[in-house]
């Protein structure tokens, strides 16, 4: 295959470009926005190994032991997978590698696709292991390249920190080759890796030891980039908070530092002594700030100037230095939101219909279902984090004596990821709740990743697909019913029947994302036995608009699914049985 | 030379290909570009956002900021309206007049903004407003309104009609080059 050899690329996609170049043969991840595409990527090389795991724990413990076996490993998610794979990361942090670890994790500034805006740095600080933080397409790929360096040199884990806008954002990539690497033998060592209390504290003092000897040789480092100008003010930045600092001041001085834990303290301490006010500009927490004040070195801007809030900007640092806002004269402020949908013929639709005509309690769960929040349906109480669901409902059981009307439910690849154990621990402990899994075959809110459930790998070839109902029957559900969303008076009945059950059940929900399986195709239309009841508007679909006051089907967006048609009470809409497409 | 361009619609009209054909534009001219894109949530049918930025010199950070973009290219009225701010003083408007309902609106929990087409006017140096939909409906297939916005933005953009026409063979699927080099030339005449 002949490629030039720059290539316009996704940051996401120079990790994966960098893995493959630095020899990584094995990734297992879990998907989550932003750092979906890095293993999407990865999958397409024929030299990798790549696979979703069910969670992010199995897809670093998966890692950790390819390291092991003498591989280059990656193992990516978002801010909070890392959360849940927390664990076993923050003792391999102390036992080190055999071959290099990265541990890739994308934080959402700004809140895009998540339900919090953690910092992923603390993480990396408190695990004690080096994190690299890259701020475009170039350094992704080139970053990635020099993590398994560190890793293999300094035998640690190494933390690769990116976020949305640089996961996310397209650049001018220089391509390399692919060095291919001999696998690394594995020895026994249990003093290495068996972390028992005699040997954890003595991987503990070595961690220690490592850390200091990296703080100590990353200041020669040319990724912590010292760029003087006009000395009375210097910048100490890293990542994307480098880019907006820059735009906005390009004659200043700046080191913009390329290794973020453990900071580079001697080179930090010369810079701030060559330099006249410092600053500190940095996206999320005060990370680096706070340190470097620790040191008592004096910062004259850091969060008293810059927000901990969103996404930052370069017009944002102009105005906190004192520069005019520029004015706007258009005002838009009367533009109505655009939230997001469910997608015209999601499967989810039917269910959250019948919840909320029946105002179901919904302990709710994260995944396209989620924006069943929203109105019109607005059938759901709850939302935490993945698989939670199943415990609150659990919890809320037992505090209230009550399960009336109410239900836990989450996504095919949520219960998969998570929420098992919870229905473990409600069969258990005696709860008699009734837990909906939607089962659309896929993990559909990061944009269709196959998962246990799929019949398929993350290279799309088959697998063996984890039959849901089995699996329940297995955790003690005695009561499992399986039912198509779109059947709209079977769930009904069903949910009915399940939620005033003296014992625990689970519903099964059964129908194919829209997205992967096609769709009928042939539009449906509002015909003149309309009644304007406006039943259908209260799906929440894409495709139905008000026109001059009535209901109708915009063609060009309906696939022909047909649920409108069914919550008509007048059999007013009907299919006009041509195909568009 | 500097170009910023923004690139505007509703999750799932397909505005990654316009931001990729411009990419790779810049790259085989030489320029350094940046593009920054929406992923994940929104590409269900909220507001989505491209940033496009072309420079002879480094591109810095990969956002557009208010009053910056040369260019808006708005696959439907109510999110030209919405990045209507970010365009210059004087700036080129290119859009696709269909209008898709947000749900507040379609729910009646709020309005469609009154003066929204002669805001668009006022505040644009050029506006083309035009039904890009169908054109690109014309030409085969509604998925084509990218290059149909394309073709009428390309006059705003320096590159030759031999660039377009490579780059649109090299980054279309194979069986649907010649209708998008159609619609790219429709969209010139519109
Ligand atoms: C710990 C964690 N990992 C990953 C994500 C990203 N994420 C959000 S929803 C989701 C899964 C959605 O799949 P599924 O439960 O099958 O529901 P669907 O979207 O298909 O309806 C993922 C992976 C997250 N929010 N939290």
């Amino acid at each position: 295959m002949s490629e030039k050899n720059r290539q316009i690329m996704l940051g996401n996609e120079a990790f994966a470009r960098g893995a493959w170049e630095a020899g990584v043969t094995v990734v297992s991840s879990y998907p989550g926005t932003p750092s979906t595409e890095v293993t999407e990527a990865a999958a397409k090389y024929d030299e990798i190994h790549a696979e979703w795991a069910p969670n992010e724990k199995v897809g670093v413990e998966t890692a950790m032991g390819a390291s092991l076996g003498g591989a280059r490993a990656l193992s990516c998610m978002k801010h909070v997978g890392l959360n849940v794979a927390a664990d076993p990361f923050y003792t391999a942090a102390y036992t080190g590698v055999n071959g290099g670890f990265v541990l890739l994790v994308a934080d959402d500034n700004g809140c895009h696709s998540s339900q919090n805006e953690q910092d992923s740095r603390y993480h990396g600080r408190s695990a004690g292991v080096p994190i690299l933080e890259p701020a475009d397409a170039q350094e992704c790929k080139d970053y990635i390249r020099l993590a398994y360096d560190i890793s293999e040199k300094y035998d640690t884990v190494v933390l690769l920190r990116s976020n949305t806008r640089i996961s996310h954002s397209r650049g001018i990539v220089e391509l390399g080759e692919r060095t291919e690497r001999e696998i690394i033998p594995y020895e026994k060592n249990v003093n290495k890796y068996v972390a028992m209390p005699a040997m954890a504290r003595k991987l503990h003092v070595a961690q220690e030891e490592r850390l200091a000897q990296i703080a100590a040789d990353s200041c020669e480092w040319d990724i912590n980039d010292v760029q003087m100008g006009d000395e009375s003010i210097g910048i100490i930045t890293s990542g994307i908070a480098y880019q907006y600092a820059k735009d906005a001041l390009p004659d200043v001085s700046f080191l913009k530092l390329g290794i973020v834990n453990p900071l580079p303290k001697a080179l930090i301490r010369d810079f701030a002594s060559n330099v006249g006010k410092l600053y500190v500009i940095e996206e999320g927490d005060p990370f680096i700030e706070e340190q470097i004040r620790s040191w008592g070195i004096p910062v004259t801007g850091g969060k008293d100037m810059f927000t901990i809030q969103g996404e930052y900007s370069a017009n944002m640092i102009r105005e906190a230095f004192g520069e005019d806002p520029a004015e706007h004269d258009v005002d838009v402020s009367d533009a109505p939101g655009r939230p997001p949908l469910l997608c015209a013929g999601c499967p989810h639709r039917g269910l959250f219909h019948v919840l909320s005509k029946k105002k179901t309690r919904v302990f709710g769960d994260i995944g396209c279902y989620t924006l069943s929040a929203l109105p019109p349906t607005s059938s759901m109480d709850t939302t935490l984090c993945m698989g939670a669901s199943i415990g609150m409902a659990h919890g809320f059981e037992w505090a209230t004596g009550s399960k009336e009307n109410t239900v836990a439910v989450l996504g095919d690849s949520t219960f998969l990821h998570s929420g098992i154990t919870g229905l473990i621990n409600m069969s258990y402990n005696g709860s008699k709740g009734t837990v909906i899994i939607l089962d659309n075959r896929i993990t559909g809110m990061t944009g269709h990743q196959q998962n246990p459930a799929s019949g398929k790998n993350a290279k799309g070839e088959p697998a063996p697909a984890v039959d849901l109902k089995e699996l329940c029957q297995a955790c003690g559900v005695k009561h499992v019913v399986e039912v198509d969303p779109f059947e709209l008076e079977e769930v009904e009945r069903i949910v009915e029947e399940e939620t005033s059950r003296d014992e625990l059940s689970v519903i099964i929900t059964k129908r194919p994302c829209a997205m992967i399986v096609k769709q009928p195709g042939i539009p449906m239309v509002v015909t003149d036995r309309c009644r304007n009841c406006r039943m259908c508007m209260k799906i929440g679909c894409p495709a139905i608009e008000i026109k001059d006051g009535r209901p109708i089907v915009v063609p060009e967006r309906c696939v022909g699914c047909g649920l409108c048609a069914r919550v008509c009470p007048f059999d007013a809409i009907e299919s006009t049985g041509k195909e568009e497409k | 030379m500097k170009t910023n361009i923004l690139i505007v619609g509703v999750g799932g009209q397909g505005t990654l290909l316009a931001s990729v054909l411009l990419g790779n534009l810049a790259l085989e001219d030489g320029y350094d570009v940046k593009l920054s894109e929406v992923h994940g949530m929104s590409q269900r049918g909220g507001s989505v956002v491209t940033h496009v930025k072309i420079s002879d010199e480094k591109v810095g950070a990969p956002l557009i900021e208010e009053g910056e973009a040369d260019i808006i290219l708005a696959f439907e009225q109510l999110e030209a309206y919405r990045w209507l701010p970010w365009l210059k003083e004087g700036g080129s408007l290119y859009v696709n007049v269909q209008q898709i309902l947000p749900m507040p609106v379609v729910l009646g929990d709020a309005p469609w903004p009154e003066n929204l087409e002669e805001a668009l006017k006022q505040r644009a140096g050029k506006v083309k407003a035009f039904n890009a939909l169908e054109i690109a409906e014309e030409c085969g297939s509604d998925k084509a309104v990218n290059v149909v916005l394309l073709g009428a933005a390309a006059r705003d953009l320096p590159f030759s009609e031999e660039a377009w026409m490579r780059v649109i063979s090299e980054k279309v699927k194979g069986n649907f080059v010649e209708m998008n080099k159609f619609a790219f030339q429709r969209g010139q005449q519109a």
